[in-house]
């Protein structure tokens, strides 16, 4: 008994009700965004008509017939960018809590930060230099 | 009713987790790998620790799974086989024991765990303040050397897709 | 949210005697229902209805006039039409992801309401990462867009969702740093906090602290705008190019839904812009009575959101779409530096620069945001002057 207690806090150490205070809202915008789409869609199914034709069904070309696979491989370049912006993403981050205590921080904190960025800056810049910002 | 929460995403999570490892279909398992990071934040929410979920969700389902699905669309997988040649038997046989000794030392940290002596957490702990004070004072070369390691991440790859054809 | 549902059980109110643990969630599921379909399904509709018209005057041309007055009623017989369509799941498509795709991208775009202020007491839940949360959940409509563009099987939507998603990704940390100056102003990330940072008056709002967070409200809009897919920025939907980018496979329903999130996505940046650098909902203390000053702060804070709405259209009805090239260009070699050295400047503002000559500063550049807006309006003048109009042609009347 005691044991199920105490793992019960374990779980949920700032108590369930700090929690339903403000996340209950998120948690139900959720579920109702999701409820209003299934409403509409299957309103939708339901109203619609359905006359399934396979021309109906066929891949989109512009009235074309399809032809060729339509996963094809796609320019490296891509990717390039999502690496970029994973880096950058990390960067923001760290950014969030040095801003929420930068005035606590001071001169420091900004020296810190500055050298942070200037390391990520030059990235930026062997990129740049490199051509890879630049899409053919 | 924390516990009763806790279990259902605990089921789901574990559920999402299976379907990572056992769909064959590159894309649909990144997918799974998409839910599960989410569920892993509400837990994070569950737990007070707002900060490290939201930021779980900014990194992993927005950053990371976003290069994982381009890279399984620009390699464009299709789905998996189930492989037959003995050497990769015995490579699925090694992966799965690894996996079992990993679960085994898990389950034995966490019956040794000290669950009767448990403190709470002090007032604003894994928050953003608290976060912030000791990463910029304490922790101020660990942070500049990760700063040098993303460097290195952002270099990799250009070196690397440049090296050929041009 | 608190005060209002501590007077709900106080005495006299609606919920008197109902425990605070249970009235708190009550309210709040019922408050947030009353968001979603009292106010965002209608104001994406409405926008949608409206940007056709205002497009439409811009280019001289009429618009839907035909349904209710002025076709006000045109999102409503849009929506009815497209629930009446056939709900088309191609053949090639891979069943589970295309249907599960539109929800991704409307529960993404919904969830964001829940940390939108709307008066200085009413929002679903003030979190205290507020603005973080915003950026977080947006990211989830990121990966509902590759899940529609790969799923579809088809060319056109698989090419629209990456470049869709490469866009997106790309514009998030322009826009993402455009936050800082802000965060570092208030110390918090709280979207009631940082409107509480700031007053009512121009000269008190963040839009005109500083040279830095002036061009920081620029950058974080143009990126805003580009994350939402919008022209000039609309490229994962060049028709000339894509059909219609990642939802060329989608029909009916599904199909609206797509829009009905870069409809109602207008309306969350307006209100970000809003909450970070116009001052929200502040209102002069006019009055002691907390239901006028509500109703008060509720009309300032939306004109203040739907004018960017409005200004978006009126890009998307003047500017041509960039190319892809410029695209990328223009985020990486531009705006993100741009954005860095707009957070370190304010940093190195709070540092160094006193706080008189900051005031100063604040006066100034509301000075001269005034003259700036006085300058426009009378070169409009001077335009139309010049092209000899009659007033009774060229003043706004809606109804042709």
């Amino acid at each position: 008994m005691s044991r199920e207690r105490a793992t019960n806090e374990l779980w949920v150490p700032t108590g369930v009700g700090a929690v339903l205070d403000q996340y209950i809202g998120v948690l139900f915008t959720f579920v109702i965004g999701a409820v209003v789409v299934g409403v509409m869609v299957s309103a939708s199914a339901l109203l619609g008509g359905r006359r399934r034709t396979s021309v109906k069904d066929e891949v989109f070309e512009c009235g074309n017939p399809s032809s060729g696979p339509a996963r094809g491989r796609f320019s490296v370049q891509f990717y390039l960018v999502a690496i970029l912006f994973i880096v950058f993403d990390v960067e923001v981050v760290f950014l969030y809590p040095w801003a929420i205590v930068f005035r606590e921080l001071g001169v420091p904190g900004l020296v810190a930060m500055g050298m942070f960025l200037t390391i990520l800056t030059i990235g930026l810049l062997y990129e740049w230099k490199r051509g890879t910002l630049v899409w053919e | 009713m924390g516990t009763f929460a806790f279990l259902v995403l605990a089921a789901l999570l574990i559920g999402s987790a299976l379907a990572v490892v056992l769909h064959p279909n590159p894309v649909k398992s990144a997918m799974a790998l998409v839910a599960t990071l989410f569920l892993l934040a509400i837990v994070f929410v569950l737990l007070g620790a707002h900060m490290i979920a939201v930021l779980q969700i900014i990194v992993y389902t927005g950053a990371i799974m976003v290069l994982f699905l381009f890279v399984i669309m620009l390699l464009n997988l299709g789905d998996e086989e189930v492989p037959t040649e003995w050497p990769r038997v015995v490579l699925r046989g090694l992966a799965g024991m690894a996996g079992a000794l990993m679960a085994l030392q898990l389950v034995r940290l966490v019956a040794g765990a000290p669950l009767g002596r448990m403190v709470d957490a002090p007032e604003g702990y894994g928050g953003a303040l608290m976060v912030a004070r000791s990463l910029f004072t304490d922790y101020v070369l660990p942070f500049e050397l990760t700063g040098l390691l993303l460097l290195v991440a952002v270099i990799g790859p250009v070196v690397l897709a440049q090296r050929r054809g041009r | 949210m608190k005060d209002l549902v501590l007077s709900l059980i106080a005495e006299g109110g609606a919920l008197a005697g109902v425990p605070f643990s249970l009235a708190a969630p009550l309210v709040m599921v019922a408050f947030g229902a009353l968001v979603v379909f009292g106010f965002v399904l209608p104001i994406a509709g409405i926008t949608s209805w409206l940007e056709r018209r205002v497009w439409a005057r811009i280019q001289s041309r009429i618009g839907p006039n035909r349904v209710g007055p002025q076709g006000f009623l045109q999102w409503l017989a849009d929506g009815l039409k497209n629930l009446l369509k056939e709900d088309i799941i191609p053949s090639a498509a891979d069943k589970w992801l295309f249907s599960l795709a539109p929800y991704l991208v409307v529960v993404g775009f919904i969830a964001t309401f829940a940390a939108v202020p709307f008066t200085s007491s009413l929002i679903i839940a003030d979190l205290n990462i507020g603005i973080l949360y915003i950026t977080a959940v947006t990211g989830i409509v990121v990966v509902g867009v590759l899940m529609a563009g790969w799923s579809s099987n088809n060319k056109w939507s698989l090419l629209g969702g990456i470049r869709s998603a490469a866009q997106i990704v790309s514009y998030e940390i322009p826009a993402g740093l455009s936050v800082f100056p802000i965060v570092l102003l208030t110390g918090t990330l709280s979207m009631q906090g940082i409107i509480r940072a700031q007053g009512w008056a121009p000269w008190d709002w963040f839009f005109f602290y500083n040279p830095f967070t002036f061009a920081a409200f620029f950058v974080f809009f143009v990126a805003a705008l580009a994350e939402g897919n919008r022209t000039p920025f609309d490229i994962p939907e060049a028709e000339s190019e894509l059909v219609a980018g990642f939802c060329t496979e989608y029909s009916g329903m599904r199909y609206l839904l797509f829009f009905l999130e870069e409809w109602g996505n207008l309306y969350v940046i307006g209100a970000i812009v809003t909450t970070l650098f116009l001052g929200g909902w502040q209102v002069p203390a006019f009055t002691d009575n907390p239901m006028l000053l509500a109703v008060a702060q509720f009309g300032t804070f939306f004109l203040k959101a739907y004018f960017f709405v409005f200004v978006a259209m009126w890009v998307r009805a003047t500017l041509p779409r960039v190319r892809v090239d410029q695209l990328m260009t223009v985020c990486w070699k531009y705006m993100v530096p741009i954005a860095i050295v707009n957070m370190l400047g304010t940093a190195a503002w709070m540092l160094f620069v006193p706080e008189t000559l900051g005031r100063l500063v604040q006066f100034g550049m509301t000075g001269l945001g005034a003259v700036v807006v006085v300058v426009f309006f009378r070169r409009v003048r001077f335009h139309l002057r010049r092209a000899n109009l009659k007033p009774s042609d060229y003043y706004y009347s809606p109804i042709i």
